[in-house]
């Protein structure tokens, strides 16, 4: 079950983001180039949504429009309502990597949203993101000290932190190993459950896709469009050899072009 | 990296003491040698130190040269970091200003002296300008090359969490850029003890590159001034050793691979 | 009105020279010159025919002493790069040496090599010896230990491993080092004439304000020295940028 321009969402939640007609060129060497075109999408309160592709075919440069790092050429971006204008800590942009500021302890960078709060409420909320994404024991660590894995939930405590609308996720796992990848997909879908954050999450990963979105958009090579979008109807815990999983990645793969037998 | 076993610890002494010892015997025997009547011998030398100390200059002399690379590259750090950062903030001001710094960063500050004379009159003033000078551009340059650097997430992730500009030099660009602003600032200080004892040897009468020149000149004391040399070399070690301390703190060692 | 980008330090550098020469009429009487004294100085040097031998001898100068120290301290700092124990061994000698001004060996150099060229080169020689020796241990240092895995793992010979992995290796970080050190080389050159020879541009500066206040000459002089010191610089630069051994980024 799939459509080319999904408008609303799951079970009557409210929409949080609203795309609408999003185009995005920017010249090179005198030359127009098309990054993002016709980009519509909706997603709900609470929603989990990946959003896959081709290598250097835009994803990135979407989500760097959605946080507000870009300005799109055309359309509109909304949150609640308002127009997306620059960057805001009510939607944090997790990087893939380098993300964290290595001059700071773990407890210095999860803090580092929460200069204005005062001092007792500042700690607690440090103290619970530790636990959060579970680095307890190394809050007075430095990044240099902490496992790639390590650093990554650290930017993901300190994006929640700030207790922002929206989270957005740039490949966050991409620069891990494969083992490390599939425990951060269980971490971060268990923050997910808990807090009911709204998640947008770019990902080239399939599987990636398959196991943690509400739903995957599927964009084309460059210029991006959005070629599908699919809903993956499953409940967490998905079994990742149940026919329903296996039927769904299938037609992502299919969507993407890709023959499922190497 | 060569073939052989991993050094012991104990050789770290033994070593460098073994070369010190050579040293001094191949000094020793050059001296004996050629008979010269003039070159003084390790023991002259430290006969030498001695009577230094005692008369009370060296400490003097060491004070007052000390006193002017504090003045100049104390002011070489306050008026270079705020410039430097700037210019590696804005572009637009690096782009314009920069190849006036690039044309008289070459000038010898020793070649600024006739021109310092003019403005300060000789003494200790032209001497502190001089070190200014010479300390002055390491570290504008430094502070450009660090904060243009700083990786661009991090300027990303700052703005995301809502900083103003303000802000985010001093919350993210200035602690990323530090790492290479303190390199930038031991190089400093080591030019400018370097060049006060340049400065001293011109354009004042005090101070250790001072005593080096007197001693010769007023009764070629050759000891002495191998003893100032020394004097130097090693309060000049102690100056860098310092300031690699301060890049061993934990908040700023991330920047620092590996202390060489 | 934009300014086209090249046009800007151009028009600042214009700026800062009208300054100049607009302070020096304010004050007449000063013994400073002002830009246009400045460049009549030079005018004047090129006519007495001074200004080609000056130049000449300052590079003559540069040239034997940085080349000799090159000649002597990489080889040196190779070589104790690789033979951890002679590091060790030399490392706080050196430390010790390093901080010393070469102006500081004056005494020494006239003492060895009376008042002249020799002991300007012997300066020079001293001011670029230590930074070469300290580049070259670095370069080595900085090696990757995989080059080292890799070369061994294909069996070459000690002579193969040194041209065919170290000194690839090591010649990005030697050139930077060598800009550098000619940078401080030029530097020292200056400082020497203006104390032990009688020819030069350091000497020039220093005769110049001795023998009659000529300001403008003083000036001039040092005007010279930093536009030839910057070509200096240059052209390592470029030299940099060869194609063959253009395979690491430089930083200055």
């Amino acid at each position: 079950m799939s459509s080319a321009e999904a408008v609303v969402t799951a079970a009557g939640a409210a929409r949080k983001l609203r795309v609408q007609h999003l185009g995005m060129v920017y010249g090179r060497d005198g030359e127009a180039v098309s990054a993002l075109e016709d980009i519509n999408l909706d997603v709900s309160e609470g929603e989990f949504v990946c959003v896959v592709g081709p290598s250097g075919c835009g994803k990135s440069t979407l989500l760097n429009v959605l946080a507000g790092f870009l300005s799109a050429t055309s359309g509109s971006v909304t949150i609640d309502g308002e127009a997306v204008s620059g960057p805001d800590p009510r939607r944090i942009l997790v990087f893939q990597e380098r993300g964290v500021f290595p001059w700071l302890t773990v407890e210095g960078n999860i803090g580092f949203g929460l200069s204005k709060l005062p001092r007792a409420e500042r700690e607690a909320r440090i103290a619970h993101y530790v636990q959060t994404v579970r680095l307890q024991g190394f809050e007075n660590a430095y990044p240099s000290d902490l496992s790639g894995g390590m650093k990554q939930r650290l930017q993901v405590a300190r994006a929640l932190a700030v207790n922002p609308d929206i989270l957005y996720l740039d490949e966050p796992f991409g620069a891990l190993d494969s083992i490390t990848r599939v425990i951060m997909r269980g971490e971060l879908l268990r923050i997910w459950q808990t807090e009911r954050r709204t998640i947008l999450f770019v990902t080239h990963d399939i599987d990636e896709a398959v196991q943690m979105a509400d739903r995957v958009v599927v964009l084309s090579s460059r210029p991006a469009q959005i070629k599908d979008i699919l809903t993956i109807d499953i409940p967490h815990p998905r079994n990742i050899s149940s026919p329903r999983y296996l039927e769904l990645r299938d037609e992502l793969l299919k969507q993407i072009g890709l023959a499922y037998q190497v | 990296m060569s073939s052989i076993a991993k050094p012991r610890v104990w050789e770290g002494v033994f070593w460098p003491a073994v070369a010190t010892v050579l040293l001094l015997a191949v000094w020793q025997y050059s001296v004996v040698f050629t008979g010269t009547k003039v070159f003084p011998s390790p023991m002259n030398v430290k006969t030498g130190v001695v009577e230094l100390l005692q008369k009370h200059v060296l400490w003097a002399d060491i004070g007052d040269s000390l006193r002017r690379v504090a003045l100049g590259f104390g002011a070489a750090v306050l008026l270079g970091i705020p410039v430097g950062l700037w210019l590696g903030w804005s572009a637009a001001a690096n782009q314009v200003v920069n190849p006036v710094l690039q044309i008289l960063r070459p000038i010898s500050p020793i070649a600024w002296i006739p021109v310092a004379i003019i403005f300060f009159g000789v003494g200790d003033r032209a001497a502190i300008f001089l070190i200014f000078l010479a300390s002055f551009f390491p570290i504008v340059l430094a502070c450009v090359s660090g904060v243009s650097s700083v990786p661009p997430v991090l300027r990303s992730a700052g703005r995301n969490f809502g900083l103003s500009s303000p802000q985010l030099l001093r919350r993210v660009i200035l602690p990323a850029a530090l790492p290479q602003i303190l390199v930038g600032v031991r190089i400093a200080l080591g030019i400018a003890w370097l060049v006060v004892v340049a400065a001293e040897m011109i354009a004042v009468d005090s101070g250790l590159g001072y005593l080096v020149i007197d001693s010769r000149n007023s009764g070629k004391r050759y000891d002495l001034v191998v003893a100032a040399m020394l004097m130097i070399g090693i309060i000049g070690l102690v100056l860098d050793f310092s300031i690699r301390q301060v890049e061993r703190i934990k908040s700023v060692r991330w920047g620092f691979r590996d202390a060489s | 009105m934009k300014v086209p980008v090249w046009l800007r330090p151009v028009l600042f550098i214009a700026v800062l020279l009208a300054v100049w020469q607009v302070a020096i009429y304010r004050h007449p009487g000063q013994l400073l010159p002002g830009p246009i004294g400045v460049a009549s100085g030079i005018l004047d040097l090129m006519q007495h025919g001074l200004l080609l031998r000056y130049v000449v001898a300052s590079l003559f100068r540069v040239t034997w002493g940085f080349g000799l120290a090159v000649v002597v301290a990489i080889p040196l700092g190779l070589m104790l790069g690789w033979y951890r124990r002679g590091e060790m061994a030399f490392y706080p000698l050196v430390q010790v040496f390093r901080p010393i001004s070469p102006l500081a060996w004056i005494p020494v150099a006239i003492l060895w090599f009376g008042v002249g060229d020799l002991a300007a080169i012997f300066l020079i020689f001293v001011g670029s010896f230590f930074p070469l020796l300290l580049t070259a241990m670095s370069a080595v240092h900085n090696i990757p230990a995989v080059y080292f895995n890799a070369g061994r793992n294909f069996g070459l010979s000690p002579g193969a491993f040194v041209s065919r992995v170290l000194y690839p290796a090591v010649v990005p970080q030697l050139l930077t080092g060598l800009r550098l050190t000619l940078g401080i080389a030029w530097l020292v050159v200056v400082a020497a004439e203006m104390i032990a020879v009688s020819s030069g541009l350091g000497f020039l500066i220093v005769d110049a304000r001795n023998a009659g206040n000529r300001y403008d000459l003083v000036v001039a002089g040092m005007v010279l020295i930093g536009a030839i010191g910057l070509l200096l610089d240059l052209a390592m630069r470029s030299l940099e940028r060869v194609r063959s051994f253009h395979w690491s980024v430089s930083e200055d």
